[in-house]
Parts: structure tokens; C-alpha cells; sequence
């Protein structure tokens, strides 16, 4: 743990540096942080400061990053929650974010054996087993193959985990941030096997990462022939190294835990391989002692993003409800929400594009006059299924299920507009 | 017969070239064909039936040396688990109560799995530096410490897909879900009947952890 703080700490420091090369003065203001106040002088009619003087010229950053002003919009995660960060997991600031894609450096972190760096020059993807021809690709083949381009959202099956007994944990992003949504460009396995061809026994597929847990996960073939791909790139630029670069699984409306990361193997077999990670993780142990296994779907699920914990109400009079949908079964048909704690609801507005097995965006306006607000959000999708309470989900699975809690949370905004997470009952 | 010769030539130039017969069969002609020894070095899974086992073979006895040199600083001397690393042992009859210890002994259905998962992954951080027969004898041992096996029982590639682990009937297929009742698409919309008393609150708790909030 203790190494981990130091690894921490350079890089800090590193950053800090490479940000004052490159930012100069100013990078010296926001090394004792920026001024949280507005400065009148840069106010009308003065003539702000900013304009007075030339700025960056292109290329003092070759790859861009975020204002500084925005550096509070960060993964963040739960160290009591695991014994070290590379068996561990964080989350993103959904509660930051607009619209429906996470951006790359966002997306929530989930690993078993750390981050592998892997040269795309010594990638390898094999496939063996009940096939026609067992078979090597490298990145390059991958690549020549026909193209998929798909928006999909990934959630872990432990998001909002912590939540199943009570409210636990005081943040949007630490009960709902166990998700993100990127579009990703590959191939689907579906041409891939074109290449190596089927033997018809093959039912199932173990996929296999490279990295120091060798993840790896049973999917049956149905799903691998639907509408599985091995993607090499997410919103437009090749994967980020914790998502799994230079090539991941996809395995769209599925728990993330299967989207195998630094992917190095599929083998076709004929009946389950029965993983670790599918047996002793990822099962559903219900009141009576059994479990559920193979719980693969992501049910539909909702959240408020703003207000919430982190997103306090400031004014009073108008504001957009923000919030964020999705389902594993398909597209999201509607939201509703409700600032009574359930009793009345009103149907939110969907921004396009509403897309299957995608986040979706929806807003809704309300008036803020300093009172007491129960807020909820609840997601119906195209086959009708509707995100049920955490009553509903306790009744049914018990306590201890860990996955797969898609329930109604309640935002309680209080008299002096912050937010609480809190369970109804 | 000078047709036949020619033909008879194409066949051998054919041979000649790898993958000959597949090369037609397949639509885009990427990749290689993997050779066995290539598939061999990765084809490291074991399956509950024992399908993929590799020769080896290792008892309790061995095992507990390997174990407190390799496994037990992080999961204790006796599979109790170090601060938050996974308990490997004990936890039977605890999986219906509101405690449930879920363990090598009281909750892996599979012996398959524990080989699988100790050689691919563990020691953490060490992944696949465990020889065969290392592994089944940590394997071995921790059957032992959950006593499933005796001390001289001698597990190999042959009968490890025979073990019987205690929870092989503990898990439920197919998946049941929609398991809820709503699946009409038209929930209740105004005076819904549904409890609005706060019995719970995460500030209370205060687990969360502190920062500045935005």
C-alpha cells in the first residue's frame, strides 16, 4: 500500500512538471490550486486578463487534456474496498459528464492483476479448440478484417454492490460509477471465425487475457455469433492501456467483467470451462444458500446524475435534472422520474441517439425553492421490463447477491440543497 | 495422359504450399495456423471434467511447504486470509446465513477451478511461475485444510476432475431473470403506493471517502 502512495506521489510530481514546461506562469497558479473566487477585474466592463496577453501557441499540447479548472473530474477510488489497486477497481464521474460517451481517460477501472503495457508489435490472439483451423492473428491482421463501429455501454455486475443491505456510500459516482459507455471500432467475431471456421460440437467460447490474472470467462456461442467483437480502438483513438490495449472483447449488454482485456485467446469448446472468475465471483448467492450463475445480462437501470451527492443545488428557480439510462436487453424506452420518493412520477425527456445496449441521456426541469426533494429515476426499456426497488430486489434475491443490484436509488436534496443518499423503507 | 501429368504437377506445387487445403475454405486468408507447440504454451485452462490437466501430481503433505512459502502471507497460515485477501478455507453452512464465508471448501464447485485459477494467477504477481507439481500440491493441500481429501491422498492430471467439492450442487441454471414483476412497461404513475420514510442514510454510515466535493 505503502509503495502504491509513492507511485502516486511521482507521478504527481511528474505531471506537475511536464504542466509547468508547458503552461509556464500559469502552471504555477494551479500548482497551489486556482482561485475558487470570481475576480470582478476579469468582469464587465474591465477587459479580462486572459485578453491582454497572447496564449499557447498550437502544439503546447501535442495531446490535449482537460482544463485545469476541470481536474476535480477524476476516477476515484474505494481503498477500503480491495487489498491492493491491482486487484481493484474505481470509478467515473458520471456525475460530471453530459451527454452519453465517457470520455477514454474516464472510463472506470477494473483490474485483477494490474495494467499490462503490451507492444501491439508482440500481440497475439490465438484461437483453438473445436475449430477448423487453429489459428494466430496478429493486431494487423485484426485490423484487416471488415470493420465493426459501435456505441456500448460496460458495466461491472458489481455496480452499486455496496448498496444491497442500505445506503453505504454517499456518491453518485461510488454507487453508479461502474459503468461507462464508448463507441468501439473492431471486428466482430462473427467474420473473425469466417477465417477459422466452426466445428459444429463448439457451444461454448473461453476467452483469455494476457495480463498477470489471465482472466478469462466462459460466453456461450450464441452470444460470441450475435453480436460479439474484439475491438482496438474506443471513441475514436486506440485503447487506453487500462481498457485493455492494443485489443479487449466486447460482449455488448453483458456484465464487463467478460469483456476480456489484452485478450490473447479464444478457445471453442463444449461445454462451460467453469472459471473462477464464473463460480466463486460473478454468482448470486441467494437467501437458501444457492447461486445463481451464468446472470450474464445487465438489467435496465437509471441514476439522476445532477442533483446528486456531488452535484449540491445552489439556486433556487429553474434547473435540469440530469440523469443517465441503459439495459442490457436493448434500447431505452423511456424514463420516468420522481421527486416524491416514488408516489408521482413524470416521464423524462430521451436525447437522441438512443441506442441498444447504450447509455442513454435524459433531462428533466424542475423548480428549486429551497424544499425537501425525494428524487428517483426509473428506466423501462424495449422488451417493457421495469428498473424495480431495492424492496423489489431484496424480496426476491436477499442481501447478499452483491451482483447485479439495478435498483431505484433515492436522492434526498435537503432545505440547504446538498444531497443525501438515502434508503426509503 | 499429358492432362493427367499436368494436373498430377498442380497437386504437388499445391502440397508444397502451406496450409494448401485450408487457403480456399478461408474468406480473407489473415493470420497463421498456430503449430501444437504455440497452443501448448497458452492452452493452459483445465476444465471441470479435467480436460486440459496437465501430467503432474501432488499430495497435502508436499503442499504445505509450498503453501507457507508461496501463498500464506497473504491468505495466513491457515487459509484465514491477511487483512483483506481471500479466506481459502472453513465457512460450511454459512452460505444461508446473514454472514455468508465464501471459500475454496464451502463455495468453488469445482477442484478444476481451484488448479486453473492457482496456475494462471497466483502467486499474485508471480503468475504461472508454480510448477505442475506445485500446483497440485497447494491444490492438494488446501482440499485438505478443507477436509475434502486426506494428507496422503495423491491428486494428479487423471483425478482431479473426480474430486467431489461439497457446494457442486449449490448453483442455479439458467438464469431466471426478468425475475421481477414489472415486465408490462406501465408502472403506477400518480399516487403510487410505495414507502417515503428515510430508515437509512450513507452520510450516517460515513464510509464514503473524504474529498472536496465538486
Amino acid at each position: 500500500m505503502k509503495k502504491n502512495k509513492q507511485k502516486k506521489l511521482k507521478i504527481n510530481r511528474r505531471e506537475l512538471l511536464a504542466g509547468s514546461a508547458s503552461l509556464g506562469v500559469i502552471a504555477l497558479s494551479s500548482k497551489v490550486g486556482y482561485s475558487k473566487e470570481t475576480n470582478p477585474n476579469n468582469l464587465p466592463p474591465n477587459v479580462p486578463e486572459w485578453t491582454g496577453e497572447l496564449g499557447d501557441g498550437v502544439d503546447a499540447n501535442p495531446y490535449g487534456m482537460p482544463s485545469e479548472f476541470e481536474n476535480n473530474v477524476i476516477r476515484r477510488n474505494v481503498e477500503w474496498l480491495t487489498a491492493s489497486t491491482e486487484s481493484s477497481v474505481n470509478f467515473t464521474p458520471i456525475q460530471d459528464l453530459e451527454g452519453i460517451v465517457t470520455p477514454n481517460g474516464l472510463c472506470f477501472e477494473r483490474h485483477h492483476g494490474g495494467v499490462s503495457i503490451i507492444n501491439p508489435k508482440d500481440y497475439r490472439l490465438m484461437i483453438n479448440g473445436l475449430v477448423d483451423r487453429e489459428m494466430i492473428f496478429t493486431l494487423d491482421d485484426l485490423k484487416r478484417f471488415p470493420q465493426s463501429n459501435k456505441f456500448y455501454f460496460l458495466e461491472c455486475a458489481a455496480n452499486g454492490g455496496m448498496e444491497w443491505k442500505g445506503s453505504q456510500l454517499n456518491g453518485c459516482q461510488y454507487t453508479f460509477g461502474m459503468v461507462h459507455n464508448v463507441q468501439y471500432t473492431g471486428v466482430k467475431l462473427s467474420d473473425l471465425i469466417l477465417e477459422t471456421g466452426l466445428k459444429p460440437k463448439a457451444k461454448w467460447v473461453l476467452a483469455e487475457g494476457s495480463d498477470s490474472s489471465g482472466m478469462t470467462r466462459s460466453i456461450p456461442i450464441e452470444k460470441i455469433l450475435d453480436d460479439c467483437m474484439i475491438a482496438w480502438a474506443m471513441n475514436g483513438e486506440a485503447l487506453r492501456s487500462e481498457q485493455g490495449y492494443p485489443a479487449r472483447l466486447v460482449v455488448p449488454g453483458w456484465e464487463g467483467n467478460m469483456w476480456v482485456k489484452w485478450l490473447r485467446r479464444l478457445e471453442f469448446g463444449d461445454m462451460p470451462y467453469m472459471t473462477r472468475e464464473e463460480t466463486s465471483k460473478y454468482t448470486d448467492l441467494l437467501p437458501d444458500g444457492k447461486a445463481r450463475m451464468f446472470t450474464w445480462v445487465m438489467d435496465a437501470k437509471s441514476v439522476v446524475t445532477s442533483p446528486s451527492p456531488e452535484k449540491s443545488i445552489i439556486y433556487k428557480g429553474i434547473h435540469q435534472l440530469r440523469g443517465l439510462a441503459w439495459s442490457g436487453r436493448g434500447k431505452i424506452k423511456r424514463v420516468d422520474v420522481s421527486l416524491d420518493g416514488g408516489k408521482n412520477w413524470q416521464t423524462a425527456k430521451l436525447h437522441d441517439p438512443v441506442m441498444s445496449k447504450s447509455l442513454a441521456r435524459f433531462t428533466l426541469p424542475f423548480e428549486w425553492n429551497g424544499q425537501e426533494l425525494l428524487v428517483q429515476s426509473r428506466a423501462i426499456d424495449e422488451t417493457n421490463y421495469v428498473q424495480p426497488t431495492i424492496h423489489e430486489l431484496q424480496k426476491l434475491r436477499g442481501v447478499n447477491s452483491i451482483y447485479h443490484n439495478n435498483s431505484i436509488v433515492t436522492w434526498k436534496v435537503n432545505k440547504d440543497g446538498t444531497v443525501d443518499n438515502v434508503r426509503l423503507g | 495422359m499429358f492432362a493427367l501429368v499436368k494436373k498430377l504437377l498442380i497437386f504437388l506445387v499445391l502440397l508444397a504450399i502451406p496450409n494448401f487445403i485450408t487457403a480456399e475454405e478461408r474468406k480473407f486468408n489473415l493470420g497463421k495456423i498456430a503449430t501444437k507447440t504455440e497452443i501448448a504454451g497458452w492452452d493452459i485452462d483445465v476444465r471441470p471434467d479435467g480436460l486440459g490437466a496437465p501430467l503432474g501430481s501432488g499430495s497435502a503433505i508436499k503442499g504445505e511447504e509450498v503453501y507457507a512459502e508461496q501463498c500464506a502471507s497473504c491468505h495466513g497460515d491457515f487459509g484465514e486470509g491477511l487483512d483483506r485477501w481471500p479466506e481459502l478455507v472453513g465457512g460450511e453452512d454459512s452460505l444461508d446465513t446473514h454472514d455468508p464465508v465464501k471459500t475454496t471448501g464451502s463455495y468453488w464447485p469445482y477442484a478444476s477451478t481451484m488448479y486453473d485459477y492457482i496456475y494462471r494467477a497466483m502467486p499474485f504477481g508471480v503468475a504461472q511461475s508454480l510448477t505442475h507439481d506445485e500446483t497440485y500440491q497447494v491444490v492438494a493441500y488446501l482440499l485438505y485444510m478443507n477436509e475434502i481429501i486426506d494428507e496422503d491422498f495423491v491428486l494428479n492430471d487423471k483425478n482431479i476432475g473426480k474430486i467431489k467439492m461439497p457446494n457442486v450442487e449449490g448453483f442455479l441454471m439458467p438464469d431466471p431473470r426478468p425475475d421481477i414483476a414489472n415486465v408490462n412497461g406501465n408502472p403506477c404513475m400518480q399516487n403510487c403506493n410505495t414507502p417515503t420514510k428515510i430508515i437509512g442514510k450513507a452520510r450516517d454510515i460515513d464510509v464514503t471517502p473524504e474529498e472536496e466535493k465538486s
